[in-house]
Formats: C-alpha cells, sequence, structure tokens
C-alpha cells in the first residue's frame, strides 16, 4: 500500500467539507443577508487570490516561524527524551522541570518573550511555538523509549550488549510510533501557538496580523482567506509528517500491505 | 568431564533487608552436564525463573557462586556463552525474520556475508526457509517462536536457556515444537536448561527433571528421564505416564507441604 493510496480515506472528509461548504454559500445567497460579517465560501476563495501576494508573504512569514520552532522543540523535546531513559539523574531533573513549563499557559508568555526580544522580533514567537512543541514531543518519546518488552531488554543483556546499542537497536525503534504521533498533534497546535503569538508581537507581515488588521477593519473576506492560509499551512505540516512517518517506519508500511 | 552449569549454595534475596524483603532461592545446588536437557518444574513462585536469570547472569545471586562453561556466570554472559529464548518471543518488528537471527551475530561483529549464509542455515533447522524476508508479525505464534529458538542457536551457543517457551502456544502447536526442539538439540551439541509449568512437556524433553518448591524456592527432587530416543509414540508409552506420574507426585507433596 503505498502513501497516496492511504489519502484514499481523505475523500470522505473533503466531500462532506465542500458540502458544507455549499450549504453555506447556498444559505448566504437565498437568505442574502445585509451584514457581511460572514462572508460566503466564494468570497473568500476571491479574496484568496486577489489578495495572494499578501497572504503568501504572511504564511511564508508565519511558515518560518513554525517551522523554525517545531525543529527546536522537536531537537530539544528529543534530547531531553534521550537523557531523560538514559540518566536517572537527568530524569529527576528535566521531567518535573518539564511538567512545570507545560503547567505554564505558554501563549501568556508571549508578551513576556516581546519584551525580551523587542516587539517585533521574530524570536519571541518562535520561542512560544518550541516551548509548546518541546512537551508533547518530550513525554510521547520517553515513553516510546521506555515501554520496551522487558524481555527485548533481557534479551540484548544475554548478548552483553551496551546501553547504547540496546537503546539503537531497541529502545529507538520502539519509540519512533509514539515520537510520529507527537509529530502529527503537534504540527498543527505549532500553527495555532504561532498565530496566537503573533497577535501580541513579532513581525507584521505573518498572519495573526494580516488577521487582526483585516477583521478590525471589518475586512472579513481578506481575514478568512489568511485563516484559510494558516488552515493550508497545519495542513501541510501535518502531511509532511505523516510522510515523514510513513517513511521511516517501512516494517509498519509492510503490515498495513499485508494485512 | 566438568559440568557445563554449576551451581553451589546459591541463595536470592529480593528487596533484601526491607520489610517487603521475598526468599526467591535458597541454598540451591546443581550441576549440569553437557548435553543434558534438564528441566524445571514446580508452582508459581518456586524461582525457577530467578534461578534461570542467576545462571544467565541477568541477576545476580544474593549468595553462593555460578561456573557456567568453566567461567562465572557474568563472564560467560560477557563471551555468550549462552543463547536465550523467552515466553514471548520478544522478535523485533522493525527487522525482518532473518536480520532478527541476525542479530546477536551483528552484535558480535560478524561479516554481512556470513551472517546471511548463517540465517538461512538456521531458518533451514527450524524449517521456515521461505520466511527469511517476512516481518514477525506475519507469523503465527509457534513460528515465532521457532524463529526465537533459531536466534538464541544462530551464533552456535554450547548452553541453551528457555524460559517457558511454549507457555503461550496452543496445545498442538506445543507438541510440535517440542519435537521440533528435540530434533534441534540432538543435531547440534547443545546443553537445555529449559524452565516450564507443563508436566508432560517436561518429561517429553528432559533427560532430568528438577521438582523445585515454593517459599523459598529450592530443590525438592530430582527425577532421570530414561526414555531414550522420542517421537510422538513416547506420548502414549506406559514409560512416559509412569514418569509423569511420578513428576505429579513429587509436585503434590510440594505444594502439601508449602500448604
Amino acid at each position: 500500500m503505498s502513501f497516496l493510496h492511504r489519502t484514499q480515506n481523505w475523500s470522505a472528509p473533503a466531500i462532506a467539507g465542500l458540502l458544507i461548504a455549499g450549504v453555506w454559500e447556498a444559505a448566504l445567497r437565498i437568505t442574502n443577508p445585509d451584514f457581511f460579517i460572514l462572508p460566503a465560501p466564494s468570497a473568500i476563495v476571491a479574496s484568496f487570490f486577489a489578495t495572494f501576494a499578501d497572504v503568501w508573504e504572511a504564511t511564508r512569514n508565519t511558515g518560518y516561524i513554525v517551522i523554525s520552532g517545531l525543529i527546536a522543540g522537536v531537537i530539544f523535546g528529543v534530547i531531553a527524551a534521550l537523557l531523560v531513559t538514559r540518566f536517572r539523574a537527568a530524569n529527576d531533573t528535566i521531567t518535573p522541570l518539564a511538567a512545570a513549563i507545560n503547567a505554564i499557559p505558554i501563549i501568556a508568555l508571549a508578551p513576556i518573550f516581546n519584551a525580551w526580544y523587542g516587539i517585533t522580533s521574530a524570536r519571541s514567537n518562535q520561542a512560544v511555538v518550541m516551548v509548546l512543541v518541546f512537551f508533547p514531543i518530550f513525554v510521547n518519546t520517553a515513553r516510546g523509549l521506555t515501554e520496551v518488552e522487558s524481555d527485548q531488554i533481557e534479551l540484548m543483556r544475554s548478548y552483553a550488549a551496551s546501553e547504547w546499542t540496546i537503546t539503537k537497536e531497541v529502545r529507538i525503534p520502539n519509540a519512533l510510533p509514539f515520537f510520529f504521533t507527537a509529530l502529527k498533534l503537534v504540527s498543527s497546535v505549532a500553527v495555532i501557538a504561532a498565530i496566537v503569538a503573533e497577535y501580541f508581537g513579532g513581525r507584521v507581515d505573518a498572519l495573526g496580523p494580516l488577521i487582526i488588521q483585516n477583521a478590525s477593519s471589518t475586512r472579513f473576506d481578506d481575514a478568512w482567506a489568511a485563516v484559510v492560509a494558516g488552515s493550508m499551512l497545519g495542513l501541510s505540516l501535518f502531511g509532511l509528517a505523516s510522510a515523514l512517518e510513513y517513511l521511516a517506519m517501512p516494517w509498519q508500511r509492510d503490515l498495513r500491505g499485508d494485512s | 568431564m566438568s559440568s557445563r552449569v554449576e551451581v553451589a549454595g546459591v541463595s536470592k534475596l529480593f528487596n533484601a533487608g526491607r520489610p517487603n524483603e521475598v526468599q526467591a532461592l535458597s541454598h540451591i545446588t546443581l550441576a549440569i552436564e553437557a548435553n543434558e536437557f534438564v528441566s524445571l518444574i514446580g508452582p508459581s513462585g518456586c524461582g525457577k525463573s530467578t534461578l534461570l536469570r542467576c545462571i544467565a547472569a541477568l541477576t545476580d545471586a544474593t549468595e553462593g557462586s555460578i561456573t557456567v562453561a568453566g567461567k562465572s556466570a557474568e563472564q560467560a554472559r560477557v563471551d555468550q556463552d549462552y543463547g536465550m529464548a523467552f515466553q514471548k518471543a520478544g522478535l523485533f518488528d522493525w527487522r525482518t525474520v532473518a536480520k532478527n537471527i541476525e542479530l546477536p551475530l551483528e552484535l558480535m561483529g560478524w561479516k554481512k556475508a556470513d551472517r546471511a549464509r548463517r540465517a538461512t542455515e538456521m531458518l533451514r533447522l527450524v524449517q521456515l526457509d521461505e520466511f527469511g524476508d517476512h516481518r514477525p508479525a506475519e507469523l503465527s505464534g509457534g513460528m515465532q517462536q521457532r524463529v526465537a529458538i533459531a536466534r538464541a542457536l544462530s551464533f552456535e551457543p554450547s548452553l541453551l536457556l528457555m524460559d517457558e517457551p511454549f507457555g503461550a502456544l496452543d496445545e498442538m502447536t506445543r507438541e510440535h515444537m517440542q519435537a521440533e526442539l528435540l530434533r534441534i538439540w540432538r543435531s547440534t551439541d547443545t546443553t537445555v536448561v529449559f524452565v516450564t509449568h507443563s508436566i508432560p512437556e517436561a518429561v517429553f524433553l528432559s533427560t532430568r527433571v528438577i521438582v523445585m518448591s515454593p517459599r523459598p524456592g529450592r530443590i525438592a527432587t530430582e527425577i532421570r528421564v530414561d526414555l531414550g530416543d522420542r517421537d510422538d509414540d513416547t506420548r502414549q508409552d506406559p514409560a512416559f505416564f509412569k514418569l509423569v506420574t511420578e513428576v505429579r507426585e513429587a509436585l503434590r507433596s510440594v505444594e502439601d507441604s508449602a500448604g
């Protein structure tokens, strides 16, 4: 079964989405209300292409925040997970600390980060994304590294395998499904985090400011066009994470193919 | 000829010195000669698996000494003088069947071509010639267990330690696997220590059955099994039944005295 083959089961939600858009469009055309708070899908699509240059620029800038924050959060999360499973002292230090960090409403840090890095700097928004991404990656990867069958560890010890060999041969492959579950989760969360963080500061030519500016000047179709761009960014990252998952675990692919 | 395995006055305490201290083994002394097939049988909690793990140096004896192939158990583990198989086959999903068998060889630094040749030989030995490129999850439980045995024997250890390897299999598969194991044992130069719950299994396979009693784990009695070469007819042999009864009675008296 190929990766594209799996997208087959996307057809039902896609049709459902188009149906909803159709009903939405039809309802607005039939009732023809005076207000324009909720623009028709056709108006949003039209605006999307009319303002494409701006939307594209904003998406690229937000995308940069999202991807760089995501990569940093993933790297730190994985390193922390490897440390806590390898060293008890690291576990005693990092795990409570990570839980404490996770308990902070991270979005609430955005104004504080802005004060640190300067209101128009991208750094603070990257930091928000990174911190938000870190925890799910850390927790899930650490679980995957630890939740190994005890027989498999004893077997490796019977081969006089070193801790590192056990990590490489058993723990890391075992952790991959856990890691990718977390990666798919954070790939969309990261977009939300970046856009909300952008409401507080950072570059002005990004999706967050674009939505605020358009909404406050009642250009709702333009605001929605930016929201659509944000969704597409999230979906692309989710798709990318799924593709990586597919490539990284050929054994799961084989099983799906034969069962 | 010196013994393959020599257990001298071995005791094992779990949680020593704490309120939940458990004496798993008490003064076990046991000598196993080369080419013997010895079964350890006894009720749950009699320490038979613990004894096997002590021989494998996967856990330390609190008291006493264990010699394997003329050296300390720990040294024998480091030198990979034994192969091990557990109740769960413990195959790695991310490796093909052949690569699972090659794993211990890889860790020992064998060349790729030699590994592949040996994997092919081992697959033939366990009659799974066609399945080298399959994923473990595609195989039935009995086939997976055969792969685990092939893996344990791949580097030709002189000692095979087995912890209820057929415990999770259905009765028919189990009898088939027992015959298979005997065939392999006869065609290789291997000493086997075999932990089991099943009386007929112990009698059918072994040259000697060690009956253990619980709390603390001790050797209650040992029964020599002189059935010669066995096949499926052996299971109907009056001599077989007589030995099964003998082991059963030994186990009963053990459980009665343990109360």
